[in-house]
């Protein structure tokens, strides 16, 4: 593979700043998401949601929707010609409820109709009668052997364990023990894109589904199976899609399974899309997580033990929580030598929103947990949080919580240094511990640092394909069985496919995924599309460039060995010809211009009883830094700078890179400060934007970004991964800060006024905001 | 009921049922698909269009509404030259990712950058504040209207 071109070891395009290939579409408004695909003569569908939570469902009539003019179809779970449900991990989550219904985003009938308008009209025509079930709510109770069942076969959904040393040997070596418990809120992915699908019956017998799809193959498993059509009959394309964040997975399984049975039972299109409040009441969320640490620590602030007891709320469905919480387990100590560790985390089932994968997927949870607590060590211990963390972080060398040696260069101690020289760390922080007591607002900085393994890990099969078309002009057309859902993989993919075959990337278009075009590769998720796709593009130009060399050594009579490809040419020595040219006399004679490149990921291994093993074939590392100002008269917390370090190994565009971080940074200050999904008794209390509040353009502090490039031998040019770090530690680094400027440790997310304030947080009214407004006008 | 109104530069008429939504209209009915529905009550900014130059969320407002009066959109801000240093400078910085609330941004930076020939930080934080993004963390979107403004501003000169 291409490491160097004729300017000695610099790239092409590699690390340099380059715009989106996609970006003129979106910049226009010509780019087409999911809802802006329409066909002549398309239907409308809409879904009819559970009023309760947890429910019995005795009997449904629809008789008086159905004699609605300009109704197609009204259908229930009888009219499902295959499985009733589906689940990459536990296939129960069911595409329109029979026996009972398990959460208020359970739907029970779809309509289609010739208008939204007619849809919806029919769906309030519907009669069902209910019996309401306790409804389970908390995640602890529902352990317990009296609580009422979500599921037939019990409330536990999944139970992950790691056993390093040996726990009571550890708590004798400490000096002290603390044990806290820290608990993180749900949260909403909240892409700007609500969900929206268009199905349409196909000329073979199938359907053809274009929507906001992020995990096209699962989602194609799940319509096949539930339309009893093989998978060839099911083809999903992918629409531009507005935002993910891991959130358009098993939601829009849902949906695309019910708009493609209404598309085949009216043998028309049919269009799905999702209100706001519809895409918040049934999509699933970040997993609130309960978490109870104990340490045991020596004088020299040296980590002995650490006992973790965690119980996560997996809501309704299975979903990915049993991927999530095992993510959970095996970084659950954080990036710090403990010798010994015993880690439970237990997923239960009940009647609130299902929870799945969100940017970190159970990452951001356990670092708020860990993060907090080197910080509470430090104080105990007369250490500066930033001294505290040195003397325990992971090395070249060490080995981790499940006992895995780390081969491969660690930058935890150099990503924290960076951020605290950088931010003047230890003498601010020293200096807010004395403030003027006159004032009342009160600076405070804090820090906070991860490690997290790249991609899926021993979580299952892990490969993924590029394919690579170059056209006779000297154009080419690449596309992938990942998606580029905002966070650049169309253009990350485009500059590798550039600097591999020396085309300039204004040269490539990248065509969206799409289940006919490309083989299963898996989900776009784990921050692993930058290092799969990466690589599986070079495999691919390789094997393209291998093929057309000897054409080119031919044109310019030299050997194929003293080709350079650069710059839309490729010359030896003085002579040289064009791309074009070259691919139109392979064209010419009979060479395929055509190639797919195909990555494995190495091996990886994990032994569930005592839960052990080499868990991911890499780590990335990154520290963040906050500075902050608390108002201690009102608990408002303002963010004031924000430094945010990590080594991605390789920064392939810097643009798309520093990107990822801020948005990374805003996300986590949303999760610290401002957001939360508010559920009673199993509803939600909140529907829309006036209330889920997220970070606004005014609230970003100034954020600074460094990259450290470890240059990992594994990945596509060293390059490793980044979505999900950038996010998963700005929240506990808010959080440090605010105890560093109030003196007062607040161990809930998120930080709202009244837990700065009173340290606790005070419970909102039954109807407010939105559903306040709704009740008056009924 | 007709209404006449003035849609990215060219004078229409058509024939409006009284309770349609201007978002509605744009999208279903006339097939400008920039607009974007992100919320639906005025709280997102996605399908902010510019009411005789002044950005509005057209999810709030009713087709009938604009009788009489200039609406342009994303397509409309896109197809006019005097806004071309907006678009480029979302391009190169970066200030795009998903790209959905692209378009509104950039209409409520073309209400700003027409109004406001060289905006501070603050004055574009402010103009910006009803558009939300999930993913960029703004920080890309306020080095681009900044941009735009002093190319602009050179061009001028």
């Amino acid at each position: 593979m291409a490491k160097e071109n004729p300017q000695g070891n610099k790239f092409n395009v590699i690390g340099k700043a380059s715009p989106r290939v996609d970006a003129i579409d979106k910049v226009t408004g010509r780019a087409r998401y999911g809802a802006d695909h329409s066909r002549t003569g398309q239907l409308y569908g809409a879904v009819l949601n559970s009023p309760y939570p947890h429910a019995i469902i005795k009997s449904i009539n629809t008789e008086r929707a159905r004699a609605l003019d300009g109704i197609r179809a009204v259908l229930t779970h009888a009219d499902i010609p295959g499985a009733k449900s589906f689940g990459g991990i536990v296939p129960h989550q069911m595409v329109l409820c029979s026996g009972k219904v398990r959460y208020v985003g359970d739907a029970v009938a779809i309509v289609a109709a010739e208008t939204p308008e007619l849809a919806d009209k029919a769906i309030e025509l519907i009669e069902v009668e209910y019996s309401p079930c306790p409804v389970v709510s908390d995640p602890e109770q529902a352990l317990s052997p009296s609580s009422p069942l979500v599921h037939e076969d019990g409330n536990l959904c999944a139970h992950h364990k790691v056993r390093k040393g040996d726990i009571e040997t550890g708590f004798k070596n400490s000096d002290f023990v603390i044990e806290h418990e820290y608990t993180t809120q749900k949260v909403e992915h909240a892409y700007i894109e609500p969900e929206a699908v268009l199905a349409e019956p196909g000329e073979n017998g199938g359907v053809t589904i274009t929507g906001s799809v992020q995990n096209l193959y699962s989602i194609r498993r799940a319509v096949a199976s539930v339309l009893n059509l093989p998978l060839n009959r099911v083809r999903v394309i992918q629409a531009t899609l507005g935002g993910s964040f891991g959130g358009k997975d098993e939601a829009m399984s849902a949906i695309c399974c019910r708009a493609a049975l209404l598309a085949l039972t009216t043998g028309r299109p049919v269009k799905m899309v999702n209100t706001r409040e519809q895409s918040m009441r049934e999509s699933y969320k970040r997993h609130p997580y309960k978490m109870r640490y104990k340490v045991g620590v020596s004088n020299d602030g040296i980590l002995q033990a650490m006992e973790i007891k965690i119980i996560a709320d997996a809501g309704a469905y299975a979903a990915t929580s049993q991927f999530v919480t095992w993510r959970s387990v095996v970084q659950a100590t954080g990036p710090y030598v403990v010798p010994h560790v015993k880690t439970d985390i237990y997923a239960a089932y009940t009647n609130n929103c299902y929870t799945g994968a969100m940017r970190g997927f159970g990452s951001p949870q356990i670092c708020f947990a860990v993060e907090s607590l080197m910080d509470e060590l430090a104080a105990q211990l007369g250490l500066d949080p930033f001294e505290m963390r040195l003397r325990n972080t992971l090395k070249d060398g060490s080995i981790t919580a499940t006992g895995q040696k780390l081969t491969h260069r660690v930058t935890l101690d150099e990503a924290l240094r960076n951020v605290t020289s950088a931010g003047g760390f230890k003498a601010k922080w020293l200096a807010n511990r004395e403030q003027d007591s006159a004032s009342p607002i009160k600076k405070g900085i804090g820090i906070s640092c991860s490690y997290r393994g790249v991609s899926l890990g021993a979580e299952g099969a892990d490969a993924a394909g590029v394919g690579i078309s170059l056209q006779t002009d000297g154009s080419a057309v690449v596309t992938c069985g990942l998606v580029d859902m905002g966070q650049g993989a169309a253009t990350t993919i485009s500059l590798v496919v550039a600097e591999e075959l020396g085309l300039s990337s204004d040269k490539i278009v990248f065509l969206n995924a799409d289940t006919t075009v490309m083989p299963d590769s898996g989900p776009t998720v784990a921050s692993r599309t930058s290092f799969m796709a990466g690589n599986a593009a070079r495999v691919g130009s390789t094997i393209l460039k291998d093929r057309i060399a000897p054409v080119a050594a031919d044109m310019l009579k030299c050997k194929a060995s003293a080709l350079v490809f650069c710059h839309d040419f490729i010359s030896a020595g003085s002579s040289r010809i064009t791309l074009a040219q070259l691919a139109a006399e392979c064209f010419r004679r009979g060479i395929s211009l055509s190639a797919h490149g195909w990555y494995k990921s190495p091996k990886t291994t994990w032994r569930e009883e005592d839960g052990t093993g080499d868990a991911y074939f890499t780590f990335v590392y990154g520290a963040n830094l906050a500075e902050v100002e608390v108002d201690i008269h009102t608990g408002r917390v303002i963010v004031t700078k924000f430094i945010s370090c990590h080594d991605v190994g390789k920064v392939l565009n810097i643009n798309g890179a520093k990107g990822q971080v801020y948005g990374g940074v805003a996300m986590g200050m949303g999760y610290a400060l401002l957001e939360a999904y508010a559920e009673e008794d199993g509803q939600p209390k909140l529907g829309n934007f006036d209330e889920y509040l997220l970070p606004t353009i005014c609230d970003m502090p100034q954020t600074e970004v460094i990259f450290l490039e470890g240059d990992d031998p594994l990945g596509p040019y060293g390059a490793k991964a980044l979505g999900e770090p950038a996010n998963e530690i700005a929240a506990p680094a808010i959080a440090n800060a605010v105890a560093n400027a109030t003196g007062r440790r607040v161990r809930e997310l998120p930080l709202t006024l009244e837990r700065v304030l009173l340290g606790k947080n005070l419970i909102p009214g039954r109807e407010r905001g939105s559903a306040m407004a709704k009740g008056a006008e009924s | 009921m007709k209404v006449r109104f003035k849609l990215n530069g060219k004078f229409v008429m058509l024939d409006l049922p009284g309770v349609e939504r201007l978002i509605d209209l744009l999208r279903e009915r006339l097939d400008l698909v920039g607009t974007k529905e992100g919320c639906g009550k005025g709280e997102c900014g996605a399908c902010t269009v510019l009411l005789d130059g002044k950005p509005v969320c057209s999810c709030l407002m009713l087709a009938s509404q604009i009788a009489g009066h200039e609406i342009v959109t994303i397509e409309g801000v896109a197809a006019d030259n005097r806004y071309a240093h907006i678009l480029n400078a979302f391009e190169e910085t970066g200030a795009v990712q998903c790209g959905y609330c692209s378009p509104g941004m950039i209409v409520s930076a073309a209400a700003l950058l027409a109004r406001n020939r060289h905006p501070s930080d603050n004055e574009i934080k402010r103009a910006l504040a009803g558009n939300l993004c999930r993913c960029t963390g703004y920080s890309k979107i306020i080095e681009a209207v900044s941009r735009a403004a002093e190319r602009v501003a050179q061009e001028r000169k």
